[in-house]
């Protein structure tokens, strides 16, 4: 597969300043965040971080339940976080976790309080603001007993940018009947590396319900995350809507492993490659009875580009029941004249029959970043690309 | 309002039409009769102009223009609607959404016309994910509601209905082909009086719809060419009673 050269990128020296609120980026930033789902207003958030290049420059929380901080700081607070920092994910696992473990510029730490149930979103932001600027974060996310949050992170680019390189590790616990909704919208630009490495585990009654964006260009992204269910009647979902227009390369997908009974977990991925090439990958192993698990792997080619599916069903127990759907193809001629059918001309119905394949509301996302979502649809169908 | 003329249609290489004449008038329905595989499905999808059903000869004029090549949506803008018998599922495309795009004679009010099918709780629910056999009429009808046109193309409406749902899908088919429907609640009496009858063609195998239409006309395909004109009821009692073959000896 493809390789990113790190030595391309300037992994130091690129701080920048702290700001106190949002609104001190320049418009065109803001707007650049908006369309990663986040806003300035922290009215509609229970608590928002930003890390640009390599430093965090804001960190604040308006819930008491929620504790917000730099990796960093939560590391000196927390002794190291021994119990959770770098035991799901392998420092040594590539050149990537090494590099985040070698020289850690920051990330965030996100603590929910056992039996909370946080109402406004927590949002995070991972933002690429110099040319050429390599980010190593590295990020802890607990959600306590009972608790219950809805995390938006969006990863972009300021106004302008174009190359970097982001290595991120996260690393996600849900206590028991705890409920995690973490949304992540990708704003990256045209010639960013980025390669995510996360793992997370799920305990008895607890929920992970993961939603995916990515709609914009991408030099190269790979992200494989992996979900292990440890506890019984643990729930994991995940949504993914992408899309690769010429020059992006995406290999990812996800990974869920059973290891209770009891447990239930859905993976659908929508695809579309616009010039592009995607590796739509998704691996559900099971390994204790009842469980029950659902992989679909969805895949459009318009125009030219390669989606290349790879789903994967590992059951080791008699019981198991596991099932994928996998497809790579056009929009279907039936669906067309179907709708033209009905008078829309075949540009019309195309472009209809794209918003639906691309269509979120399933992910019950907050008004601004729904209309976020929907704005870059929309651009995107006015563009070439498709 | 719709003439067909020598109508030849070909899939691939097989003929499927050969010379079909016929003519239906403003607000006349029509009911075509036929065994499996004589081509009615055919002369409705060439009608509706779509792919893969080759016309070879002939001429298809509606309201006085030409469609024999026109594309689908031209048909449709032009006024031909047609209640499709295995619709497809669009995924995220929501049936309040496409009754909407469905609505261009002007603005109409989805709940309202959902109402009258019986089909409110599908409006935020992906188009035809999972309907049933009557759901799919039923959603196929308040598309048409929205469309509004001139000429209904209704392949078997009885088709996968159980009973129940067969009386409300005979009574709203029978209130589409009467123009008998209200769009939006704002529309004065005069404006829902100026709408005239629809036209339809009908294919019907059982004969159930008759209970619930007024058919002007019947005929009966044949192997790809019509015959047996007359009124529906004395067509579908001949069917019953002596079969299709009848329609050979007929023929000859």
């Amino acid at each position: 597969m493809s390789k990113v050269d790190l030595s391309e990128f300037k992994f130091d020296g690129l701080e920048q300043e702290a700001i106190g609120d949002l609104t001190e980026l320049s418009q065109e930033d803001q707007d650049q965040l908006l369309m990663a789902g986040i806003v300035s207003d922290l009215g509609i958030r229970s608590a928002s971080y930003l890390q640009m290049d390599q430093s965090t420059v804001h960190c604040k929380s308006t819930n008491d339940d929620v504790e917000i901080m730099d990796i960093k700081d939560a590391l000196e607070k927390y002794d190291g976080l021994k119990e959770y920092f770098w035991t799901l994910v392998d420092k040594d696992k590539d050149e990537f976790t090494q590099a985040a473990h070698d020289n850690l510029h920051g990330g965030y730490f996100i603590r929910v309080k056992a039996g909370a149930k946080i109402k406004e979103p927590i949002q995070s932001c991972l933002m690429l603001k110099s040319e050429n600027v390599g980010q190593n974060v590295h990020n802890i996310v607990i959600i306590e007993e009972g608790a219950e949050a809805h995390i938006i992170t969006g990863c972009s680019v300021a106004h302008g940018t174009k190359s970097g390189a982001h290595l991120g590790i996260s690393e996600f616990f849900v206590k028991k009947n705890a409920s995690l909704t973490f949304t992540m919208v990708h704003n990256w630009g045209e010639n960013v590396a980025v390669r995510p490495r996360s793992a997370g585990i799920v305990e008895e009654g607890g929920k992970f319900l993961s939603n995916y964006v990515l709609l914009k260009p991408v030099k190269d992204l790979q992200m494989y995350p992996t979900i292990t269910m440890n506890g019984e009647n643990s729930v994991a979902r995940f949504n993914s809507v992408v899309v690769a227009p010429e020059g992006s390369l995406l290999d990812m997908g996800n990974r869920v492993i059973m290891n209770a009974p009891n447990t239930r977990c859905e993976i659908i991925a929508r695809t579309i490659a616009a010039g592009g090439t995607i590796i739509n990958r998704g691996h559900i192993a099971a390994n204790c009875v009842p469980s029950k698990g659902h992989l679909e792997c969805q895949g459009l080619i318009l125009g030219n580009g390669r989606i290349w599916a790879i789903p994967e069903l590992d059951g080791t127990a008699e019981g198991v029941e596991l099932s994928h759907e996998a497809s790579v193809g056009k929009i279907a001629q039936n669906e067309i004249e179907y709708l033209m059918a009905r008078g829309m001309d075949e540009d019309e119905a195309t472009s209809t029959i794209i918003r639906g394949y691309l269509n979120t509301d399933i992910m019950g996302l907050p008004p601004k970043l729904q209309e976020a979502i929907d704005k870059q649809i929309e651009e995107l169908q006015m563009s070439d690309a498709m | 309002m719709l003439t067909i003329e020598d109508l030849h249609v070909n899939i691939g290489d097989k003929a499927v039409l050969q010379g079909i004449n016929l003519e239906i008038k403003e607000g006349e329905t029509f009911i075509l009769f036929g065994p499996n595989g004589s081509g009615k499905t055919s002369l409705l999808m060439a009608l509706m102009g779509f792919s893969g059903y080759d016309v070879l000869k002939g001429k298809i004029t509606f309201k006085g223009v030409d469609i024999t090549n026109a594309p689908m949506y031209e048909r449709a803008r032009l006024g031909v609607g047609m209640s499709f018998q295995r619709p497809p599922t669009i995924h995220g495309l929501r049936t309040r959404h496409l009754v909407q795009m469905c609505s261009r004679k002007g603005e109409i009010n989805p709940e309202l016309l959902a109402d009258i099918v019986n089909m409110t709780e599908f409006l935020d629910r992906d188009i035809n994910a999972g309907f049933s056999g009557g759901e799919i009429k039923r959603s196929e009808l308040l598309q048409l509601m929205a469309q509004q046109p001139d000429l209904v193309l209704f392949d078997e409406p009885e088709s996968g209905v159980d009973m129940e749902n067969m009386q409300l899908v005979g009574k709203v088919a029978r209130d589409v082909l009467d123009g008998n429907f209200n769009v939006t609640p704002d529309l004065s009496l005069k404006e829902r009086k100026k709408r005239t009858k629809t036209a339809g063609l009908i294919i019907t195998h059982t004969g159930y719809i008759l209970d619930y239409v007024n058919a002007d006309r019947g005929q009966v395909l044949y192997e790809g060419q019509l015959c047996c004109e007359g009124r529906p009821r004395d067509i579908l009692d001949h069917i019953r009673e002596h079969g299709y073959q009848e329609c050979v000896r007929c023929m000859n």
